[in-house]
């Protein structure tokens, strides 16, 4: 078995630590749900006012969305601009 | 460095620098957003020069054509999304709102026309939300003058480091929002076109391009637009 180089052993902890990163999807992932849920039986009641709650309803999935964003970046950044490759 | 280890050379979707050149001790590049971000503002550009010729003849003649009921029909939508969220300050921020939508909008279907989005591209994004940020900011001042020293310490003094955060944040988090999405998309894409077998590379992205390019960058538009019109609505106070 060939000696485990020191960057070889940042790559494989930053590709673990990315994979951690994105798990904080499964947060703005049930929060959409949740407003998604609430829109449909809002648009249940109130068929007229469509338009209003689906505006609405997208403005604040995007907002929940930030959170998993952040996940999404810093995985990113751990993949494609790891920092702590240059740091050896 | 360590994306090509990480991936192989097939899968593209970095940004290259096409020309490097030195200024101020600082090498500085000529690289892919640049290009796309001038190739869409040109596009931008002949397509209002289109429409604004058909609007033009239509007055002249009196008569409507196909094109400018269609830019009549936009405008019209956009202006009244607008002015439903912004009320009498509308009038102040309509061309930005719409520049600033049309500008995002081409930038991330962009993507099905074989370019790299230019909002992949956090330069990019941060300096559309900064441009925002100026706006919020000089509405809170122009609204509350000097009051804006009081406010940063509402409801008591300590929330002071609090709301500053909280000021600074909000351009951060709407570059961040669009960054993220348009770069999520663009990865997909790059992934699925490097990675996968030339059979799967037929028909199938297809689907992938209306759900990744098509409709989240549409929605992604509206979200930065209806964002920087309630940031600003809410300095404004009523």
């Amino acid at each position: 078995m060939s000696q485990i180089t020191n960057e070889g052993l940042v790559l494989a902890f930053s590709a673990i630590g990315a994979g951690l990163a994105v798990i904080a999807g499964i947060g703005p992932g049930i929060g959409q749900g949740i407003a998604a849920a609430y829109g449909a039986s809002a648009v249940g009641r109130n068929p007229g006012a469509r338009g209003d709650i689906m505006s609405t309803m997208l403005l604040g999935q995007a907002v929940a969305e930030t959170t998993g964003l952040y996940g999404l970046v810093v995985a990113m950044i751990l993949m494609f601009a790891n920092p702590l490759v240059g740091k050896l | 460095m360590g994306s090509s280890m990480l991936l192989g050379n097939e899968v593209d979707f970095y940004i290259h620098s096409y020309y490097e050149f030195q200024f101020a001790g600082q090498t500085l590049s000529i690289n892919t957003s640049m290009v796309t971000t001038v190739v869409i503002t040109v596009i931008l550009m002949g397509l209002i020069l289109f429409a604004r010729h058909h609007v033009l003849k239509a007055y002249r003649t009196g008569e409507m054509n196909g094109v400018s009921n269609a830019v009549e029909m936009i405008v019209e939508m956009l202006d009244g999304m607008v002015y439903s969220n912004m009320g009498k300050y509308a009038p102040k921020y309509l061309n930005y709102i719409e520049s600033l939508m049309a500008f995002i909008l081409l930038s991330n279907i962009s993507g099905l026309f074989g370019l790299r989005p230019p909002t992949a591209d956090f330069g990019n994004t941060l300096a559309l939300g900064l441009i925002t940020f100026v706006l919020i900011e000089y509405a809170w001042f122009k609204s509350r003058g000097l009051g804006i020293l009081k406010d940063l310490l509402e409801p008591f003094p300590l929330f002071l480091p609090v709301n500053l955060i909280s000021e600074i944040a909000t351009p951060i988090s709407l570059s961040l929002r669009l960054f993220g999405n348009v770069l999520a998309g663009t990865i997909m894409l790059g992934l699925w076109y490097g990675l996968l077998p030339w059979f799967l590379k037929i028909g199938l992205p297809a689907f992938l391009h209306i759900y990744l390019d098509i409709f989240s960058g549409a929605i992604q538009t509206f979200v930065f637009g209806m964002l920087t019109m309630t940031f600003i609505k809410d300095k404004w106070g009523d």
